[in-house]
């Protein structure tokens, strides 16, 4: 299917090409539009970005498969990014990915066959203050434990 | 004790409160100056980086180059990805306009007229809370063209944010401009340095998010004032994230030298059941590992610590009481660098996963004594082989930690040699008799 920029993301990808002495630059910033408009990177948002700023198809998908964010394939509603790394393991940020994995009954990176859920295992989010944490899409929740992840997963069902 | 960069003003994040304490006073000052007297100014104080370094920020903006046609820019690194640090955040979100006051300061000194603030993919809060401040800093006329007539000054600068999207590397100042150029966040080979040949081939200075916010009080107050704050060496306030096992984790903004036991007990709360220390990281997770019994009189700044045999990082404590699983702990340290290895430079590349795939063998009770040489052997042929200091980020742990905590690490070896390869020769003779397992 072929992937276009509506007219508000259109306006706001200009504003980002501005910002910058080449339209390269802009690829970070396109990937992160064309990802809340479609939800992943697929080849022909790939096409697309590419195609605006003047770059290879190449150069696009070596940036998108360079950092973790960009989705690769189709993920969940909800988004489910684990921390696992040190301060949060001390405090059972590793328990909490295992729970929800059971709970869900998905693997890393996988999606629930209701394609609510997807679930990740994320490196350091800078929430060791406040750990454990998880990531749901964009938002941050912190001091959990397994109960509460519990309620969280509850509510997101709920609120389908 | 005075807090510099997170003073406890209820709402300074809006940019009334902020004026109405004295905010932009200090860009207004700077704007009469001329730029040499600023830089010296900042030299003089003697601030440091906050992004793990600790170079003098004022000697790093003395290197661009002053006879130039070409623009130079300013790069204000928020990428924040180190295990164990999380003190940019608390900025962005509580005192966003001081750290816009010293991008002004800032570009000014080094007449960057393009500012680019990068910070990382995963803080989506913390950008729209940043672009927030942004925006109400241009509509009172405090950055762009209105900055001239605001400040009276022929000077002004446009600040963008560039938003990462998860790749701790491009906390490292060269793949952090690669990424903004729009490539693979690849670092670059050094020299040229950045002052000479940064973003787009020209002129570029690159700053912690933390060190910025610390230049408007030294505009304001002096450089006298501030370089009285703390260890002379390393002077200031530290914004110390402390995280693992203590009771009230959380980031502590204290003059640098504070003990490391005072940050840990009187400020963080000590460890929950009055365990004993087994392990502190006192900089994030790429530094060197001090023992529970190394922790008595360390203080935390730059010489202190390089003295005590670590390093001041990113001041992100991470303290690990006595039950933990050290062996666990290495394995996640070294699966994480293993992960955010760029792959440019072999040693880092393959390094990294044969760091992990040891321990991990490790954690399940399977490896010998003779791994834990094996790792330190790898571990050395890593430092110093690679291009940036990812490859050092990832060595240092493992050194260290297997160094300092042989006994423990002994502990955990199986006495049992397993041959990963099954002895093929004696297996065809077809024998009955089981090969005895070799012992040591």
């Amino acid at each position: 299917m072929e992937f276009k920029f509506n007219e508000e993301n259109q306006n706001k990808l200009n504003t980002i090409i501005s910002h910058y002495p080449v339209k390269k630059a802009a690829v970070m910033g396109a990937l992160w539009l064309a990802q809340e408009q479609s939800g992943w990177i697929s080849g022909e948002v790939m096409k697309e970005v590419a195609n605006q700023l003047e770059m290879t198809l190449e150069e696009v998908l070596g940036v998108v498969t360079f950092y973790t964010m960009y989705n690769q394939k189709p993920m969940g509603k909800f988004h489910l990014q684990v921390c696992t790394n040190v301060s949060c393991m001390l405090r059972g940020g590793a328990l909490i990915f295992d729970h929800i994995k059971l709970k869900l009954g998905i693997d890393d990176m996988h999606v629930t066959d209701d394609k609510m859920f997807s679930l990740e295992e994320v490196e350091c989010m800078g929430s060791c203050g406040t750990a454990p944490m998880i990531a749901i899409n964009e938002d941050y929740f912190e001091n959990l434990n397994i109960s509460e992840v519990d309620n969280i997963l509850e509510s997101l069902k709920n609120k389908n | 004790m005075e807090k510099i960069i997170l003073p406890d003003i209820k709402d300074l994040h809006l940019i009334d409160i902020y004026i109405q304490h004295g905010g932009f006073a200090a860009a207004k000052k700077a704007f009469t100056k001329t730029t040499d007297d600023i830089i010296d100014e900042v030299k003089k104080s003697g601030l440091r980086g906050r992004g793990g370094a600790a170079f003098l920020a004022g000697l790093k903006w003395s290197f661009m180059p002053k006879s130039t046609d070409k623009p130079k820019y300013l790069c204000i690194n928020g990428d924040e990805s180190e295990p164990g640090s999380f003190k940019d955040r608390q900025i962005f979100e509580y005192n966003p306009h001081q750290l816009i006051e010293g991008i002004l300061i800032t570009a000014y000194a080094i007449q960057a007229k393009i500012v680019y603030i990068y910070i990382r993919g995963e803080y989506h809060k913390w950008i729209k809370l940043m672009q927030k401040a942004l925006d109400d800093a241009y509509a009172r006329g405090f950055i762009g063209e209105k900055m001239k007539e605001t400040f009276g000054t022929d000077f002004s600068c446009e600040v963008y944010i560039h938003k990462g999207a998860g790749a701790y590397i491009c906390g490292e100042e060269s793949s952090l401009m690669n990424s903004l150029e729009g490539q693979r966040g690849y670092p670059r080979v050094k020299p040229p340095f950045p002052a000479q040949n940064g973003l787009w081939g020209n002129p570029t200075t690159i700053n912690n998010v933390e060190t910025i916010t610390n230049v408007p009080p030294i505009i304001n107050k002096g450089w006298e004032w501030f370089s009285k704050i703390g260890e002379p060496r390393h002077p200031g306030t530290l914004l110390f994230g402390v995280s693992g096992h203590v009771n009230k984790p959380g980031v502590y903004e204290l003059p640098t030298g504070t003990l490391l036991t005072d940050i840990i007990y009187k400020y963080a709360g000590g460890v929950p059941g009055d365990k004993k220390i087994l392990c502190v990281i006192p900089g994030g997770s790429s530094m060197p590992p001090l023992r529970g019994d190394q922790l008595e009189g360390v203080k935390m700044d730059a010489e202190s610590l390089k003295n005590a045999g670590s390093a001041i990082g990113t001041g992100g404590v991470i303290v690990m009481d006595e039950d933990t699983d050290l062996v666990k702990v290495l394995a996640r340290i070294a699966h994480f660098y293993h992960h955010e290895s760029c792959g440019q430079c072999t040693p880092c590349r393959e390094g990294t996963g044969w760091l992990e795939k040891i321990l991990k063998r490790l954690v399940k009770g399977e490896g010998s004594s003779s791994d834990l040489d094996l790792l330190i052997s790898v571990a050395t042929n890593i430092e110093g082989n690679t291009i940036c200091a990812l490859g050092e980020a990832a060595a240092w742990p493992v050194r260290f930690m297997v160094t300092r905590f042989r006994d423990y690490f002994e502990e955990r070896v199986s006495k049992e040699v397993s041959l990963s390869v099954k002895n093929k020769v004696h297996s065809m003779r077809n024998t009955s008799i089981p090969l005895a397992p070799v012992t040591r």
